[in-house]
């Protein structure tokens, strides 16, 4: 079973790397091509589902670490003294 | 005539109590026959009231057939037989018995044509999904177990004591559209709304899904939220307070499952956050919209199982469920990596996925009706769906680093389940027809069009640009985020404990305090007038006759100055 996997191979991924960014930039390049239907004018801007996307997920990450910050507990948190806690 | 339709549901409630005795393969053949008995008597049931009985003043209707009621009995019926494939080789005796109870409960409820229908089968399934969880048999489970139950008897009591006002003051117990006009539709939402995971009490769901057993979370995650979902699509479309109550549930959701160490956790955070795009579609209200929620909550109980049977077979076979303990799965179990993969296209709604055909119709209402802003935040939510279910899940258990673990596929019955759902997957994205003949309004909706395509496909691919190049804001800890139920597994308790003991310190106080003054005071009259006191000795002759002169001359000067 342990064999190398194609994919345990560093030069493969960064393969994969690069096919990911290709198809990245091919699906944004054809917009221009496709006869897009926007209902609001914000979606008619150049790749807008592109860069909303990229931003929401990056502001969604940042949301989620400063809760983290305040919220996170080790998870052995409910642990201590579980027959008295609950 | 109608005497001879078997209800679907109570062939899943009756074979529940028959499981028990049966063993073997005689018990795996009742586990996959039953759903399909289900599947047909749900297929040749009439539409309208089928059953009618009268009980106290009122007609009830506890077998009703229609369009939405179908799909949902459908659906649950097949999750019935996915789930029981995957659960065959369940050691505990009582989970599959639970199971079918539970499933047929919620089919009871897609059925039910009056409330209180409704809310007996609400509270079987309370009963059923309880002894789910209780039957994975350890303490963590069990004590989950008692906190879910309390939650739904909690809601369960909030639609009891709507149902009796509703009937009290209008004196119609059909289960009709309603608006909140009134404390007992309230109390009715409110209780609907528990079971759907909504705030504030969403918490109860990814505190007790991820406590069951590897085959029990598969169970619990398809009927409880969508009979909710079931139940509101009825009961209370397009009421717009559902909208921003399904929004808020959906970044819920994402945010706390970007947070989740636990595989299983992850997942049931997804789950809220799916359920939340399936409410906010009820609350925009047009044909379009409902439709989008009833077919999102039908190819949901799809992916969302698939997805947790692979991560079941994770804990199967390798007894771990911390994404920060697996990693690398896909060496030795290709099969479950694939199967888990496909469930993570669907939920992102990827192109000929299932999910791509059903979430966008609430989209697609949210443009219709001009509403920008739901758009826009329905869109973000897509994109994180993509993030936190779509890439996370698949990658912390299956790929990331290599823990080392070479664990082998699961038997076969959990393969062929996963296998059956991921093909389901992909069938209800590619050939749209048949869920879209299902739905209760006309679809006038085409979802394969170029530019829909074009436009998803930069969605996701740009989330999953951001996942890879924020990975390390994402690496895993072995931490938990507290959450709602933080309030009463901590907060209450230690509250409780405090205001008891302090309770005690200040009786104990008083007492003490009385017990003192009193000695003290005998104390004191012990001083004064005791036998050796100022009061209580005697005096001697001279000073007697010292005072008692003091005295007569104070009274003789009174007198004179008086």
């Amino acid at each position: 079973m342990n064999q190398r996997h194609w994919l345990d191979d560093p030069r493969h991924v960064k393969l994969l790397w690069r096919l990911f960014l290709a198809v990245l930039a091919a699906v944004v390049l054809v917009e221009p091509f496709v006869r897009l239907h926007p209902y609001f004018a914000i979606e008619g801007v150049f790749g807008f589902h592109a860069w909303y996307g990229l931003s929401a997920c990056a502001a969604m990450i940042f949301v989620a670490k400063a809760l983290g910050m305040l919220l996170k507990r080790p998870d052995t948190y409910y642990e201590e003294g579980a027959g008295d806690d609950e | 005539m109608s005497e001879l339709i078997i209800h679907p549901g109570l062939v899943l409630i009756g074979g529940a109590f028959v499981l028990p005795w049966l063993h073997g393969r005689a018990r795996s053949a009742v586990v996959l026959l039953l759903p399909l008995i289900a599947l047909a008597s749900v297929w040749i049931l009439p539409d309208g009231a089928v059953w009618q009985v009268h009980f106290l003043d009122l007609v009830l209707t506890p077998l009703e057939g229609g369009k939405l009621g179908r799909l949902f009995a459908t659906i649950f019926a097949i999750m019935a037989f996915g789930g029981g494939l995957f659960a065959l080789g369940q050691k505990s005796r009582v989970e599959l018995s639970a199971a079918m109870l539970y499933a047929g409960a919620a089919i009871g409820v897609a059925l039910a044509g009056d409330l209180v229908t409704v809310f007996i089968f609400w509270e079987v399934m309370a009963i059923g999904s309880t002894l789910v969880l209780w039957s994975a048999g350890t303490p963590a489970s069990y004590r989950a177990s008692l906190r879910y139950l309390m939650i739904h008897l909690a809601g369960g009591v909030l639609l009891f004591a709507g149902v009796t006002g509703h009937v009290a003051s209008t004196g119609d117990v059909a289960f009709a559209r309603m608006d909140t006009d009134s404390v007992a539709h309230w109390l009715i939402f409110a209780g609907f709304l528990v079971n759907a995971g909504a705030p504030p009490l969403s918490a109860w769901l990814p505190d007790a899904y991820p406590e069951a057993s590897w085959s029990g979370t598969v169970f619990l995650s398809a009927f409880t939220t969508k009979a909710a979902v079931y139940v509101l699509l009825r009961g209370f479309p397009g009421h717009e307070l559902l909208i921003w109550v399904g929004l808020f549930m959906v970044f819920y959701g994402i945010v706390y499952a970007l947070l989740e160490n636990d595989m299983r956790r992850i997942l049931a955070y997804s789950i809220v956050n799916q359920v939340g795009f399936m409410l906010a579609g009820i609350g925009i209200g047009t044909e379009m919209a409902l439709n989008g929620a009833a077919a999102h909550a039908f190819t949901h109980i799809i992916y969302k199982a698939l997805l947790l049977m692979s991560a079941g077979s994770v804990l199967y076979v390798t007894g771990r469920r911390k994404c920060s303990e697996l990693g690398g799965l896909f060496h030795s179990m290709p099969l479950t990596t694939i199967c888990g993969s496909i469930g993570a296209l669907a939920i992102s709604s990827f192109p000929l996925t299932s999910g791509f055909i059903s979430k966008s119709m609430v989209s697609q209402a949210a443009s219709d009706g001009g509403l920008l802003i739901v758009w826009l935040l329905l869109t973000a939510a897509s994109a994180g769906v993509f993030l936190h279910a779509g890439i996370k899940f698949p990658w912390f258990v299956f790929f990331q680093k290599d823990s080392g673990l070479r664990p082998p596929e699961p038997p076969a019955s959990m393969r062929w389940a996963m296998v059956l759902f991921a093909f389901l997957c992909i069938a209800l994205g590619v050939w749209t027809e048949p869920l879209y003949a299902l739905l209760p309004y006309g679809v006038d909706y085409v979802p394969y069009t170029a530019a829909h395509v074009v436009t998803q496909l930069q969605l996701l691919l740009f989330s999953g640009l951001a996942f890879f190049l924020l990975l390390p804001w994402l690496k895993r800890t072995l931490t938990i985020t507290l959450d709602g139920d933080w309030i009463y597994r901590r907060f209450l308790p230690r509250w409780v404990r405090f205001g008891s003991r302090g309770f005690d310190t200040l009786r104990g106080g008083v007492g003490r305090a009385t017990t003192a003054a009193l000695g003290w005071a005998l104390f004191q009259i012990e001083q004064r007038s005791g036998p050796q006191g100022a009061l209580g000795s005697t005096w001697p002759i001279r000073s007697m006759a010292l005072w008692v002169l003091v005295l007569l001359l104070a009274y003789l000067g009174f007198y004179y100055g008086g």
